[in-house]
């Protein structure tokens, strides 16, 4: 008997063609083959997807959230990256 | 001749049914959570099938109204499942090596069946081609994946297939409804498949490193409505609701 | 109070999600894993009294509707496992819990189902009761719980109809299927209500699954927007609830209901109800019985990890 367990996978699916891939979940799976078709059977059941890719979880690379500080909120007085922040007169059109 | 050919949408109809029968006992009840939702997923494709092979029935018969009666209301000697269908669920390696066994066979019939001059059965097989394909994909995996796994897992399919192997020749015998429906280019005569079935089914066998077995006795009949001994068990599963409450509406 | 639970306490006060490696308090996860976990075991302990009726459904329509629903069940299993994976406790060690006996699961799932009408009243009551608790927590404050509920909550909307349907092709069939309908909501109205848990008094956790706004609503308040409900559907089916005490109260805007039998509720709780010892040793079986698939899968795996062959 073995002690270990079928990794963690995270499952992103296109649900119509055009549109990014979301993630749906995830689910346990021994390799990525049967990830795939795992994916497909649990999270394809109701025609949700065109497309779907998996990764297995721990290839995520994620940010630290206690330092999301640091991380995000120098975005957030950028106000001139927004169109809002020029001013256009109002009998403008197609600006 | 309408009537011929409802039997043969019900002879097609009925590996579906007991196959999807079968793999409906094991839902809750598989090795992992994302195994037991597939085998479902199979399950009710057959199921899915057999409803469009015996409503067409239903449409062409002499003797059934509907879907249920074609399904529930006749004698084990009316059913025309070949016997691999029928095998029990004794382990997963039973299971899945029945499935690849099936679904190869499944494949190669509807692909010729999609050339059938009768359109509304070339119209099931083009949709059903495409989930038996699928199918075909997971059982395949599955046996490579277990018959080269551990040491255990290669015993549990040597003895599994051993013991389902004998039934692969029955699915391509043809029965005279066979031959008479392919000679009218409506059906197919199985045993044109047999070289490319037991090409493809033994390569498959290789690569999950598991021996051919040599079988003297090939198990046959199910065509003709004789069963194994399994058979009348299913029924009175499958039949038990019609049989209990008669003519009643559910 | 230190600064992490600071920002932890504003989130929930602002209605802002608490997600996976966001501080949270210890107590907090260990409520999650507890409440997610036995979600989840319910859902698939809740597979078999079900599956039970599959292969004798008595029409293929019932039988591939049955059997969606079951599958849907696995499905909801997965996705609460996974969201309770998130907190950093492997399904794997979830599912020894259950086993071992250690980890609760829906009692409800305990009774028996003895004919095909207890499959209409699954559907009609028990997933009523079940949709009520689940459209609640899609407004749970831990992310995960909360996106995993919304799926399901989508899911299941087929579910109850699926009973209804049954319970009403039953209500307008023979005498002899108006008996089974009747005879299966007898038998499964008491369940039904106690799936909401004991009353507000006797409940031990949820005071401070409310304050975490894991809950949003009470036992007691559940319980009874589900009698309010469920009382003009046993009527639109022609069926008599078995409660003699039950009346509508213009003055609360609500139904009067018994008195639950809590005898039997605590009893069947620590597992002496009908089927306690038949549904666990299911799922164990299913287990042991699965594990050489499983380390084959991952044996085959790893021996062949440096092919990565992924047909299209």
């Amino acid at each position: 008997m073995s002690n270990k367990n079928w990794p963690l996978w995270e499952v992103f699916i296109r649900s119509k063609s055009g549109l990014h891939h979301l993630h749906a979940g995830s689910l346990h799976a021994a390799d990525a083959d049967m990830a795939l078709a795992n994916a497909r059977d649990v999270y394809t059941r109701r025609n949700e997807g065109v497309s779907i890719w998996v990764v297995e979880s721990k290839n995520i690379v994620a940010n630290d959230p206690s330092k999301s500080e640091e991380f995000f909120e120098p975005a957030s007085d950028k106000v001139y990256r927004h169109p809002t922040f020029y001013e256009m007169p109002d009998e403008l059109s197609h600006i | 001749m309408k009537n011929k050919i409802a039997k043969y949408l019900i002879q097609l109809g009925d590996n579906c049914l007991i196959l999807g029968q079968r793999l409906g006992e094991l839902c809750g009840h598989g090795p992992a959570l994302e195994i037991d939702i597939a085998l479902t997923n199979i399950s009710l494709d057959l199921l899915g099938q057999t409803r469009a092979y015996f409503q067409y029935a239903a449409e062409m018969s002499d003797d059934f109204d509907n879907e249920d009666q074609i399904a529930f209301l006749r004698k084990s000697s009316d059913y025309r499942n070949c016997h691999l269908t029928e095998l029990p669920n004794t382990d997963f390696a039973h299971t899945i090596i029945r499935q690849f066994l099936f679904d190869q066979y499944h494949q190669l019939l509807l692909t010729d069946l999609m050339n059938s001059n009768d359109e509304k059965l070339k119209a099931i097989a083009t949709k059903s081609i495409k989930e038996v394909n699928y199918h075909l994909r997971f059982s395949k995996d599955w046996v490579i994946r277990l018959g080269d796994g551990t040491e255990t897992s290669k015993v549990k399919m040597q003895e599994a297939l051993n013991t389902v192997w004998r039934y692969t020749e029955e699915l391509l015998r043809p029965s005279e409804l066979d031959i008479e429906m392919e000679g009218l280019g409506i059906g197919t005569n199985p045993d044109q498949l047999k070289e490319e079935y037991f090409e493809k089914v033994k390569s498959v066998l290789q690569f999950a490193t598991l021996e051919i077995p040599e079988n003297k006795f090939f198990g046959k009949g199910g065509k003709e409505g004789v069963h194994t001994e399994h058979f009348g068990y299913i029924l009175s599963d499958l039949q038990y609701m019609q049989r209990t409450y008669p003519n009643q509406q559910w | 109070m230190d600064a992490f639970e600071k920002v932890f306490e504003a989130k929930l006060e602002a209605e802002e999600k608490i997600e996976p490696k966001d501080w949270m308090p210890e107590k907090y996860r260990k409520t999650l894993i507890r409440q997610i976990s036995q979600h989840a075991h319910s859902e698939i302990v809740g597979m078999l009294p079900e599956g039970n009726w599959i292969t004798r459904a008595p029409s293929l329509r019932r039988k591939v509707a049955l059997l969606a629903k079951v599958q849907d069940e696995a499905g909801h299993g997965l996705y609460l496992y996974s969201a309770a994976e998130t907190l950093g406790v492997e399904r794997a060690t979830l599912l020894d819990q259950l086993h071992e006996g250690k980890a609760k699961y829906s009692s409800i799932f305990n009774y028996p189902t003895v004919s095909w009408a207890d499959i209409g009243a699954i559907g009609w009551l028990v997933d009523g009761a079940a949709i009520m608790n689940q459209v609640m927590l899609t407004r749970a404050s831990y992310g995960p719980y909360a996106r995993a509920m919304v799926r399901i909550c989508k899911e299941e909307s087929f579910h109850q109809r699926q009973g209804y349907e049954i319970m009403m092709t039953l209500s307008n069939g023979s005498e002899e299927q108006k008996a089974m309908a009747q005879d299966a909501l007898d038998r499964w109205w008491w369940p039904s209500l106690m799936m909401f848990g004991p009353s507000d008094k006797e409940s031990t956790h949820s005071a401070q699954s409310m304050a975490w706004k894991i809950k949003r609503k009470s036992n007691d308040d559940l319980r009874q927007q589900f009698v309010d409900v469920s009382v003009p559907q046993a009527e639109y089916l022609g069926l008599k609830i078995p409660d003699d005490k039950l009346k509508w109260n213009e003055e609360r805007g609500h139904y009067d209901f018994g008195e639950i039998d809590w005898d039997e509720f605590w009893n069947v709780i620590k597992g002496n109800g009908p089927c306690n010892e038949e549904r666990l040793a299911a799922r164990v079986k299913a287990h042991e019985e699965g594990e050489w698939v499983r380390d084959a899968a991952l044996a085959y795996a790893e021996k062949h990890s440096n092919k990565q062959k992924v047909e299209a």
